[in-house]
């Protein structure tokens, strides 16, 4: 049993960075959702409050550290040119995925909109992790706040499910070695 | 007897809004980058990365740019905060349009 430096690194990428935050999501959600002065006391809010700081902010550092790891040590890996009569391109994903038109799409398509809309992610959870700290237990009297930060919330984790997902079938056609 | 502050919902409307815009600047930087060979070239700042590392660093520059920017105008004042919330969701998800590759492959020249 054994991993190279690279698998290490495309599993810190794409299982646990990204794993790690696309499960906090629901998590983070419905702790937004249920600040509402029906359902807390005032003791609750700001216990309430301090843990949802806590796990926003963290969810926020994770998402920016899978698009980091992703952009700057294994993309880097997936798109490097082989060298000119290189006839193995299993050390080389991009190029391996376009030499055969039935795999091509996997970079076309998916390698494409994966290494762009995964970057909506970080800037939405970041605003959303913003907004809650600043607010803090006066989110409890915000609902169109808290309703605009769901929103954000969501198509966070929707642009981190689109890269996770693309991510996930593009390794299985072409690993990083 | 203590006195709690209502923070003004402008710190919230301006981080929404720079949010959008700079999801709106990645789906911008994503399509010109395709679209415009030389454009594309020129947001090759990191060479292992490609012209990534220029489109995210660019969108993420202006987001923090326009945060500053709206904070500073805001963040003492109550705004319409309905339209700038729904502007900024609107801003977020045509961001996500122009990174889809069916859409910015409309303007691609063959």
């Amino acid at each position: 049993m054994q991993i190279t430096y690279r698998e290490l690194w495309g599993t810190l990428h794409g299982l646990i960075f990204g794993g790690l935050f696309l499960l906090s999501f629901s998590g983070g959600l419905f702790a937004l959702y249920s600040l509402r002065p029906e359902w807390l006391t005032s003791e609750g809010i700001n216990e309430k409050i301090s843990k949802l700081k806590v796990w926003v902010w963290s969810m926020a550092a994770i998402v920016w550290a899978t698009v980091l790891s992703g952009t700057y040590i294994v993309y880097p890996w997936y798109r490097a040119k082989p060298p000119e009569g290189t006839t193995d391109l299993s050390q080389f994903p991009r190029s391996l995925l376009l030499s055969n038109p039935t795999t091509a799409e996997w970079h076309k398509f998916g390698m494409e909109w994966k290494e762009h809309v995964a970057w909506v992610a970080p800037i939405a959870a970041t605003v959303v992790a913003y907004v809650i700290a600043i607010y803090g237990p006066q989110l409890i009297k915000e609902p169109k706040i808290r309703k605009a930060l769901a929103n954000f919330f969501i198509v966070a984790f929707a642009a981190a499910a689109v890269a996770g997902v693309l991510g996930a079938f593009i390794t299985k056609a072409a690993p990083i070695h | 007897m203590t006195t709690n502050t209502l923070i003004k919902n402008g710190k919230a409307a301006a981080a929404l809004l720079a949010g959008g815009i700079g999801a709106l600047t990645l789906g911008l930087m994503t399509t010109l980058g395709e679209a415009v060979p030389t454009f594309g070239s020129a947001l090759n700042w990191y060479n292992p990365a490609g012209p990534l590392s220029g489109k995210t660093t660019v969108a993420v520059l202006v987001w923090l740019v326009s945060w500053v920017i709206l904070n500073n105008q805001w963040k003492d004042k109550d705004v319409n905060f309905d339209k700038i919330a729904t502007l900024a969701l609107i801003l977020l998800l045509v961001g996500i349009l122009f990174t889809f590759p069916p859409f910015f492959e409309l303007f691609v020249s063959e």
